[in-house]
């Protein structure tokens, strides 16, 4: 048993906590972290600080001890909290985000954070600005992004899970390319605030695990209003772990024929469509569905997500937050410390999203991305009168090379437009393993619910996953 | 100058007033001025990546109130928006506002003012718009040598934008517009106004055209205006200065331009090429929501009585002229304080002047304020129904002022202390009247010889000779009489 405690689940850690005490498994995951993170470069910054403070004072709370690892973009009162961006190293939050709060108050013990694409701004986990990811099932590979250092971690075995924060498939599709479990809850389901935004309107914070079980007990720990953001739902919580019961019969599951696109890799879609026969054997009904909107999602998407992405990044000036260049002048200063702060992507998303915002183009680009928005909402509402779920692949293809896509950052978005549409529309979607390819890289599944129905959703995949057991590889390292 | 009065200014005043809260906009940091620096501050008002607005509902609330007061179409939703821009005073780089759906639409504004006859017209200006926005933070260039420093304690202090509509035709007319407003901004007690503390602000803008010109002259913006005098002033420098270009052949720039005060002169600051694109757009982190019309209802229904009512009924209860009662309500200190006096039973005319020249006069001497008044409302109808019932007369009255002031105590007590009352029997001012007389013959001649001004003379005598007690119209008339 001892040798594979890196690979425990969030229940199995629980169990083993009670039992033999939090020292062998945090002995684990730092040796694990020592041996295996100066290749793949997950975690940014791991202490035991919060555990040994939490032992010394006896752990409280239901998960004590429990260690979750988060995205780098939450903040951690006095810990560096940096968005993998130059600009915010040394960034020191006075206050911990909602999310912190909830999960040190059940006990979790924040053990790590990890590693991102630069304010989330990438699908590759290339734009870091402490250096590129690797995916631990092939290390010529990116681990997908932006929450590429959460995925990894959780897949190489040096986090038991994760939180990551979804703006356009940030946690699903590096879930999908590192064969682990990532759910992308409804918009407005756990608070944003202490989440350092990129697009407000789409972010969310979610987990990343091994399991749908794991999905669902930090969904249920995070999950609720919170009176410090306006964005977040009065919605009741339930236990979501009541969903995680096997049984879809009677269920209808929609295949939307846009999200199997030319250009798709034929052993994804292969895999994808034999989980939904595979669920249509065990009672699920499967038809075909249209979301006309779809080929308008990525352009959309590039236009409002980067709009409210240059305004949030606006209060990186050098005068308050992050590092500065000093100089003579005001103008001087703002100019050096931005052009020296951020990264090619970032300044890129800036740009744009300036442009799209200006006098004079707003109503032909902002706009008309709310309005064609608006529509992509309808086109699920109507899909969701006929089906309870969507089922598609997480990303048209496993993860690509490193250095595959990204000097083509047209190439590199579209590699997102299968989980983009839910952040449009603010519907829950999850990410787990539904096989691998050929050359051993994991598929993902993605399942997309209505709004606040992230029970479904994990009732439709804990029945798959506890039927297929993909779930049980791990990477060899 | 002749050249002025062949052309119109048109005018049209921004003001921004700090809204009366305890806590700020978005955040629950406390809203008083003169704390220790960047002391009331948090992560969301210093705009800390992360943190989220919260909107204070109280903040809204107020709002509503001033757009009913102004007859404000209010916005059955309400939206905030980022006004995008860099500047050390502004922490998240955006301002949070209203763009294009403001809290209070299109309503107006009703000033008074005298015109050239001395008589008192109305005229309804329009305002446009009034909105929510936050503060900023406050730059300090002294302290450390070389550094500019932030004060972060009045970012996300709550505003009101109050914008009219190009309505103003004069200084005079833009300086009763802010003293209107001010007034009704009081009687809602939705904020202080104080304009040296910053809680009112106001920028205008100016243009002038020849009379019967309907297009619209080049506006310039002035800015920087510390005080209501400030903007007439520099209002009234613009007009001329605009004038003075057109009959030169000169364009008027489109600019921004501050006022400086020392040198009564406005000077450029931007012009339009150079100015801001703001970016607006909506903001994403406060969902918009619709106002009911019961709370819209229900704040209407809290509204006050206010300054042009209270006018209205001054005159029509009170039967005081529309000046005196326009100049009454124009601080509500003093219009309560005046309805107070009444209480007594005292006459309005009489009281309002004792109120407006004598008291306050006194106040300004001593340079306090009414609200810091040791002659409250009680003490001075206790002076003014003295003067009413010809106990003392008003010179007399006079001298007890100052006294009331000094000792805090009642105009009565000091009369019967100094045994000033007045005298109003006809047979004592008589044997004085003839004490006079027999002592001034050279008067009483040049009088009879039709000197009339002897007549003061001989008057002053009596006054004299009474300690100024006696009944000045009796005297006058029992002196006329012996005289005969």
């Amino acid at each position: 048993m001892p040798e594979t405690l890196h690979h425990f689940t969030l229940k199995q850690a629980l169990d083993f906590i009670s039992k033999e005490g939090p020292a062998p498994l945090y002995k684990e995951l730092s040796q694990r972290i020592q041996e295996h993170n100066p290749q793949i470069n997950a975690i940014l910054r791991f202490n035991l600080e919060d555990y040994e403070s939490v032992e010394k004072h006896g752990g409280k709370g239901k998960y004590a001890l429990v260690p979750v690892a988060v995205k780098d973009n939450i903040c951690i009162r006095g810990r560096e909290t940096s968005c993998a961006s130059k600009i915010l190293s040394k960034h020191v939050p006075p206050y911990d985000a909602t999310v912190v709060t909830k999960l040190k108050d059940s006990g979790v013990s924040i053990f790590a954070q990890c590693n991102m694409d630069e304010f989330a701004f990438g699908s590759s986990s290339e734009t870091s600005a402490y250096g590129i990811i690797r995916n631990p099932w092939d290390l010529e590979r990116v681990p997908g992004g932006s929450s590429g250092g959460s995925a990894a971690a959780v897949a190489a075995g040096m986090a038991i899970a994760a939180l990551g924060s979804d703006t356009g498939g940030s946690i699903r599709q590096p879930a999908a390319f590192c064969g682990v479990v990532g759910l992308k809850p409804t918009y407005g389901r756990i608070s944003r605030y202490g989440l350092i935004a990129f697009g407000s309107s789409f972010d969310q914070i979610g987990p990343i695990t091994k399991t749908v079980e794991d999905t669902a007990l930090l969904l249920g720990l995070m999950a609720g209003h919170d009176p410090r953001d306006s964005t977040s739902a009065r919605e009741a919580v339930p236990d979501y772990t009541k969903a995680l019961r096997r049984d879809v019969k009677g269920l209808r599951i929609g295949l939307p024929e846009e999200y199997f696109v030319e250009g798709m890799d034929p052993e994804v879609e292969k895999s994808v469509r034999a989980a939904a026969e595979l669920l249509k054997k065990m009672g699920a009904e499967v038809k075909s569905v249209k979301l006309p909107h779809t080929r308008y999602a990525v352009a959309v998407y590039y236009i409002v997500a980067v709009a409210e992405a240059s305004s949030n990044l606006g209060r990186f000036d050098g005068v308050a937050y992050g590092m500065r260049v000093s100089k003579d002048n005001l103008q001087e200063m703002y100019f050096e410390t931005r052009s020296e702060g951020f990264g090619a992507e970032a300044k890129r998303r800036i740009l744009l999203g300036t442009f799209v915002l200006s006098a004079g183009y707003y109503d032909a680009y902002y706009r008309q991305g709310q309005k064609v928005r608006t529509l992509m909402r309808e086109d699920f509402s109507n899909a969701f009168k006929e089906v309870d779920v969507l089922l598609s692949a997480t990303a048209p293809t496993a993860a690509f090379k490193i250095g595959e896509k990204s000097t083509d950052p047209l190439a590199m978005y579209l590699s997102d437009i299968l989980t983009i549409p839910a952040n449009l529309a603010g519907i829950p979607a999850i990410s787990l393993p539904c096989g691998f390819t050929k050359s051993g890289l994991p598929i993902g599944l993605q399942l997309m619910g209505r709004p606040f129905d992230e029970e479904t959703l994990l009732r439709t995949a804990y029945t798959f996953e506890q039927a297929v057991e993909v779930y049980k590889q791990r990477p060899k390292l | 100058m002749t050249a002025i009065n062949d052309y119109e200014s048109v005018i049209g005043l921004e003001v921004h007033v700090q809204l009366d809260t305890a806590s700020k906009i978005f955040c629950g940091c406390p809203t008083v001025f003169g704390t220790e620096p960047n002391r009331n501050s948090c992560p969301v008002c210093l705009g800390m990546p992360g943190s989220l607005p919260v909107l204070n509902e109280r903040v809204l609330e107020l709002g509503i109130r001033v757009g009913h007061a102004l007859d404000c179409q209010i916005s059955e939703r309400v939206k905030f928006d980022r006004k995008n821009y860099f500047y050390p005073d502004l922490p998240k780089a955006y301002q949070i506002s209203q763009y294009d759906m403001p809290v209070n639409g299109p309503g107006f504004l009703t000033i008074e003012l005298k015109d050239a006859d001395g008589q008192m017209i109305e005229r309804k200006i329009r305002i446009l718009r009034a909105h929510l926005e936050e503060d900023a933070g406050k730059l300090l260039h002294e302290g450390i040598e070389g550094a500019t420093l932030v004060d972060y304690n009045r970012a996300g202090i709550p505003l009101l934008e109050i914008v009219s509509e190009p309505d103003l035709r004069s200084a005079d007319e833009a300086y009763a517009y802010l003293i209107s407003l001010k007034a009704i901004l009081q009687y809602l007690e939705v904020s202080d106004c104080n304009m040296e503390e910053g809680s009112l602000r106001c920028d205008a803008n100016v243009s002038v055209r020849k009379k019967g010109e309907t297009r619209l002259g080049t506006k310039a913006e002035i800015k920087n205006l510390n005080s209501f005098k400030a903007v007439h002033k520099s209002i009234q420098y613009e007009i001329e200065r605009q004038v003075n270009l057109v009959e030169n052949q000169e364009k008027v720039i489109q600019e921004t331009r501050l006022w400086n005060d020392v040198k009564g002169q406005t000077f450029t600051m931007r012009s339009k090429e150079e100015a801001h694109d703001y970016r607006y757009f909506p903001e994403p982190d406060l969902v918009p929501f619709t106002i009911s019309n019961e709370m819209k209802e229900k704040l209407r229904s809290t509204l006050p009585e206010l300054p042009r009512q209270r006018s209205k009924r001054f005159q029509e209860k009170f039967g005081l002229s529309a000046y005196d009662a326009a100049v009454l309500v124009q601080e509500k200190m003093t219009a309560d304080y005046f309805e107070e006096c009444l209480k007594a039973g005292v006459p309005a005319k009489l009281t309002s002047n004792w109120l407006q020249s004598e008291l306050m006069a006194l106040l300004n001497e001593k340079k306090t304020t009414l609200k810091k008044s040791p002659v409250g409302p009680a003490a001075l109808a206790g002076l003014v129904s003295l003067i009413d019932k010809q106990t003392i007369s008003g010179k007399i009255a006079k001298d007890v002022l100052p006294i009331m002031f000094e000792t805090g105590k009642s105009a009565e007590a000091i009369v019967k202390e100094k045994g000033l009352v007045q005298v109003t029997d006809t047979k004592q001012i008589e044997e004085v009247v003839e004490r006079v007389i027999a002592a001034n013959p050279k008067s009483v001649e040049d009088f009879r010889s039709g000197k009339t001004q002897a007549l003061s003379f001989l008057v002053g005598q009596i006054m004299k000779e009474t300690k100024g007690k006696a009944n000045p119209q009796l005297a006058n008339q029992i002196l006329e009489q012996k005289l005969k």
